[in-house]
């Protein structure tokens, strides 16, 4: 072979390589990092391991605001119409939050089952609804409806 | 060999073409049906904004109703809101959800472009609204006359769209 | 007025209509010419192309006086304006929606169509013919698509209503005045590369002339690009209230993108101009690059991804959107896959050479796109497959671009001061060694006197940053045989790549230590208390409320000192607007060199207490200015002599 090809084929080798190895790290890197987003009817089932970072949401129960006294601690109910969630969070809160209000939260499930929350997400616009809550709230009606008939399990 | 290279970037396009295209299917957010369909209407004791006389799921029974959830927030139902005075000008019984909103403001709206509806219940915190599966407003519910909901639009009432719920409306008891 | 006011609407839809029209004779006739060989039939190419902008200019400002009017008749108007709302903002309101937004991006198409057909004397009569047709092509698309699906003309008649629902109040700002015409100048300029690309696949002619013309196009798309990429981060930074400058939000990455592809574009065109190498690769890029400023467009436009700026999602225009985009995007890639052998380049290089740097430059930088991409689409992925809904963090886009940036800065450094077909390692280490040995000492210097302490990541920053700097001025130095006289005759391209290398450096100094040194601090106030947060206290002086033109705000202020020595008077306010009854935070700022002072605030608690945030934000403006110093840098690249030479034959 010619050496200049040869030379070539190196480095085409050595390229191949370097990119297997990026796109294999890449994509572990990306399961370590994706947040799934889980419904308060999951993590009331316990389906969320403790400690693990997700994003949960559902629409702000009404009347279930609660500040500390000290601090900016807060402490409220999150619904998908199933199921509530406790949720805390030491912070400002978005503009848009509100009771009734449909918001995403990242964070993990503490041990006794309460979301501690480290980001809350509010959309700016009063009509809007984050697509995962309002998938929550319907997924809530169909197992509420599947519940009721009764006859399908 | 080479050349067949060159048809890789069109290749990994139409894949991902593919991909959004089921994306977009998935967003369809009206193609959804509303859960509710077939079900009596949430229970609820509300105050009207006319007159601050409080009702109940029982006063919605009797005769076959369109149920309008609307709000002066909401640009869309200053649209549709001329379509619905003709509507109830044509003798179609239609009750509010004045919904996440001011009385006040409802009242002065309702003084400045016509008031369509028999009453609105006045929905201020959205709970009604909340039991719906309300979206944003406007909704529509088209509910018979013994209070069960047997369809329900997102978005503005129009020509278009009544053409295809009055026979529906029609057709309920 | 008069009677004619009423009637401007109809008359913006007129033009739209005629404007499209012209488009299709922009396509169709130089076309035909170029089929059967017609010189007078490609020359019509010109005056449809300014015939078309004209209309789409007229369309545009009977829109804009719509808005002027509060003439509430228009839908569009009805649902983003408001008569209260400033004139600024009403005027900023045309590009405030989809609706508009759409016909601007199509009026700057037009303009860069007109600016192609001007400026083209020195080219061939039959590319011109190419190329404005193929813009033609894009214009009719997205003509077509505001009119059937998007059209900002449309009425409310019979029953108007009496008031307008006013702009979203995030947008009513001075930023998103500038931010999205000035990106779209970018995604819509990138459209230029294309044609080009497209024309030399169509004619089989690809050669060092033909890069010549391309390149300054694509430098001018990249420059509006960098411009518009800050402004929006710029917004983000002091509009939404919570100091952060990047999200890796869907929008930001759909413009991330182009950017990204088109710098790659940019340095392999160097080599298909210098060297007659690269060209495939080069049209291919040419093609990514509007593509992805499509897919930005349909991304934000259509709801696939929401977002942050999920407020224009529509999945109808989406589907449209989408066609759009496998026409244009399919169909150049399958001209591609065919025609590409025609434009094989010949000639060789050493694997130390300009040309292996830039390569490696091309590969990085897609690489780096690549990732975007992936990030962003993979949650519709995942969803598609019914695995469920996720989100991709930030977390993961900075592990990608860290290692990613590091390499390519380090690249950079060398590939900028090596020869073209090859050079001698002695040489450069000869010419450079001096320089990487000084940036990691400079780093070391800057990290303990600046902070005290030696933090692996900033120390990393600062020496791929320092290294840059030090790598380009050795060139300099070189080139100029250490006379400072000659550095003006080195020649504008060249100085032009200094200017937005040194910006690149700039800006990673800048990322780095607002990364890494940034404090803050949410804390529980009520008026006469004081807050600190590093050397800076905050005294809470007093707490009122402001009436503006169209919204009222419930206002704080807060005396920042020092030391003792006073440092600024600020004053955040909560904004709530009338129309909307929305709620907006508007963080009050004091701006320096080498730090930014943030306040803003939360919510109101109880006994006339708030919720306050407060941040101390080093070297935030560096971040900016170094997109500052790389538009320059390209703006300095576009004014070199050989292409205003060719201009003038």
């Amino acid at each position: 072979m010619h050496p200049q090809r040869k030379k070539r084929l190196h480095l085409i080798l050595f390229l191949v390589v370097a990119v297997a190895a990026a796109v294999g790290l890449a994509m572990y890197s990306l399961s370590q990092n994706i947040n799934l987003f889980q419904t308060p009817t999951q993590i009331a089932n316990g389906e969320v391991p403790p400690g693990r970072t997700i994003r949960a949401g559902g629409l702000v129960v009404a009347g279930s605001v609660e500040r500390d006294q000290e601090g900016l601690g807060v402490t409220f109910r999150v619904t998908d119409g199933a199921a509530e969630v406790p949720v805390y969070y030491e912070g400002i809160l978005p503009d848009l939050f509100r009771e009734g209000q449909g918001i995403v939260a990242l964070g993990q499930v503490r041990a006794d089952g309460v979301f501690v929350a480290s980001e809350v997400l509010a959309k700016h616009d009063e009509n809007y609804m984050p697509p995962e809550v309002q998938d929550a709230l319907e997924q809530a009606h169909q197992d509420g409806k599947k519940a009721m008939m009764g006859g399908d399990y | 060999m080479n050349r067949i290279l060159l048809f890789v970037p069109l290749v990994i396009f139409l894949l991902m073409g593919l991909v959004f295209w089921i994306g977009l299917g998935k967003e369809d957010k009206t193609s959804l049906p509303s859960p509710l369909i077939g079900k009596a209407f949430p229970e609820f004791q509300l105050g009207v904004v006319e007159d601050g006389r409080t009702l109940t799921t029982e006063d919605l029974k009797g005769a076959p109703v369109l149920v309008n959830v609307w709000a002066t927030w909401c640009p869309t139902c200053k649209a549709e809101h001329a379509f619905l005075n003709e509507l109830a000008a044509g003798g179609i019984r239609i009750i509010g959800i004045n919904y996440k909103d001011d009385v006040a403001k409802a009242q002065d709206w309702l003084a400045a472009f016509g008031n369509p509806y028999v009453y609105n219940l006045s929905d201020p915190d959205g709970k009604l609204g909340l039991e719906l599966g309300v979206y944003g407003a406007p909704e529509t519910f088209l509910v018979d006359s013994q209070g069960i909901i047997r369809d329900k639009h997102i978005g503005d009432l129009n020509p278009q769209v009544w053409a295809r719920l009055k026979p529906r409306f029609e057709g309920m008891k | 007025m008069g009677d004619i006011a009423l009637f401007l609407p109809e008359i913006g839809q007129t033009a739209l209509i005629l404007a499209f029209i012209m488009a299709v004779f922009q396509v169709v006739v130089p076309l035909v010419g170029v089929g059967a060989g017609r010189l007078w039939l490609m020359g019509y190419a010109r005056p449809f192309a300014v015939g078309q902008a004209l209309f789409l200019v007229i369309s545009l400002v009977m829109l804009t006086l719509a808005f002027l009017q509060d003439d509430f008749t228009v839908a569009y108007v009805a649902a983003n304006s408001n008569s209260l709302l400033p004139v600024p903002y009403k005027i900023s309101a045309v590009w405030g929606a989809h609706e508009g937004s759409l016909l601007l991006w199509v009026t700057m198409l037009g303009l860069w169509s007109v600016a192609v057909a001007l400026l083209s004397r020195s080219l061939p009569l039959d590319m011109v013919a190419r190329v404005l047709a193929i813009m033609g092509m894009v214009s009719v698309g997205f003509i077509l698509f505001t009119l059937e699906t998007s059209n900002p003309f449309a009425r409310t008649l019979p029953t108007p209503p009496v008031d307008g629902a006013d702009l979203n109040p995030l947008l009513q700002d001075f930023g998103l005045i500038v931010h999205p015409p000035t990106l779209y100048m970018g995604y819509v300029g990138l459209s230029v590369a294309f044609a080009f690309a497209l024309a030399a696949l169509m004619s089989g002619r690809l050669d060092a002339a033909w890069a010549r013309w391309s390149r300054p196009w694509t430098t001018a798309a990249w420059i509006f690009l960098t411009v518009g990429i800050a402004l929006g981060s710029w917004w983000a930074y002091y509009e939404l209230g919570w100091g952060g400058w990047w999200f890796w939000d869907p929008v930001e990455n759909a413009s991330l993108m182009p950017w990204l592809v088109a710098t790659a574009l940019l340095h392999s065109l160097a080599v298909t101009e210098k060297r007659g190498m690269f060209k495939s690769w080069t049209v291919l890029l040419a093609i990514f690059a509007f593509s992805l400023s499509l897919l930005g467009t349909f991304l934000v436009r259509s709801g696939v991804l929401t977002s942050v700026h999920a407020f224009a999602s529509d999945p109808e225009r989406g589907v449209f959107i989408l066609a759009l985009l496998g026409i244009c995007v399919g169909g150049s890639l399958l001209l591609y896959a065919f025609k590409a052998p025609t434009v094989a380049s010949v000639g060789r290089y050493e694997l130390l050479s300009r040309e292996m740097f830039l390569l490696l430059n091309n590969l990085l930088l897609v690489v780096m796109a690549l990732a975007v991409l992936t990030g962003t689409l993979y949650p519709l992925v995942y969803d598609f497959m019914g695995l469920g809904k996720l989100s991709v963090g930030a977390a993961w886009f900075n592990t990608m671009f860290v290692p990613l940036t590091v390499a390519l800065v380090a690249l950079m450094g060398v590939g900028a001061a090596t020869r073209w077909k090859s050079d001698s390692a002695s040489r450069l280490v000869k010419l450079l060694a001096i320089a990487a040995v000084a940036a990691v000492v400079f780093a070391v210097v800057a990290t303990l006197v600046g902070h005290g302490d030696l933090n692996g990541k900033v120390l990393l920053g600062l020496s791929i940053a320092f290294w840059l700097i030090l790598a380009t001025l050795a060139d300099i130095w070189k080139k100029s045989r250490g006379e400072l006289s000659r550095i003006p005759k080195l020649g504008m391209s060249y100085l032009g790549m200094v200017l937005a290398h040194v910006g690149v450096a700039v800006s990673i100094i800048g990322v780095t230590l607002v990364a890494n040194y940034s404090i803050d601090k949410s804390v529980r106030m009520s008026p006469g208390e004081t807050a600190t947060l590093g050397p800076y206290t905050f005294e809470f002086t007093q707490a009122g409320t402001i009436e503006g033109p169209n919204y009222v705000s419930q206002a704080t202020r807060f005396n920042v000192t020092r030391d003792g020595e006073f440092v600024a008077l600020l004053t955040p306010e909560k904004r709530r607007y009338n129309a909307r009854g929305s709620i907006m935070t508007e963080a009050a700022i004091d701006v320096s060199l080498f730090r930014d002072v943030y306040v803003s605030m939360g919510e109101s608690l109880d006994d006339g207490a708030w919720g306050m945030r407060l941040q101390v934000k080093p070297f935030m403006r560096w971040v900016w200015l170094g997109a500052i110093f790389m538009a320059l840098g390209g703006l300095l690249a576009t004014l070199d002599k050989r292409y205003r030479r060719r201009s003038k034959n």
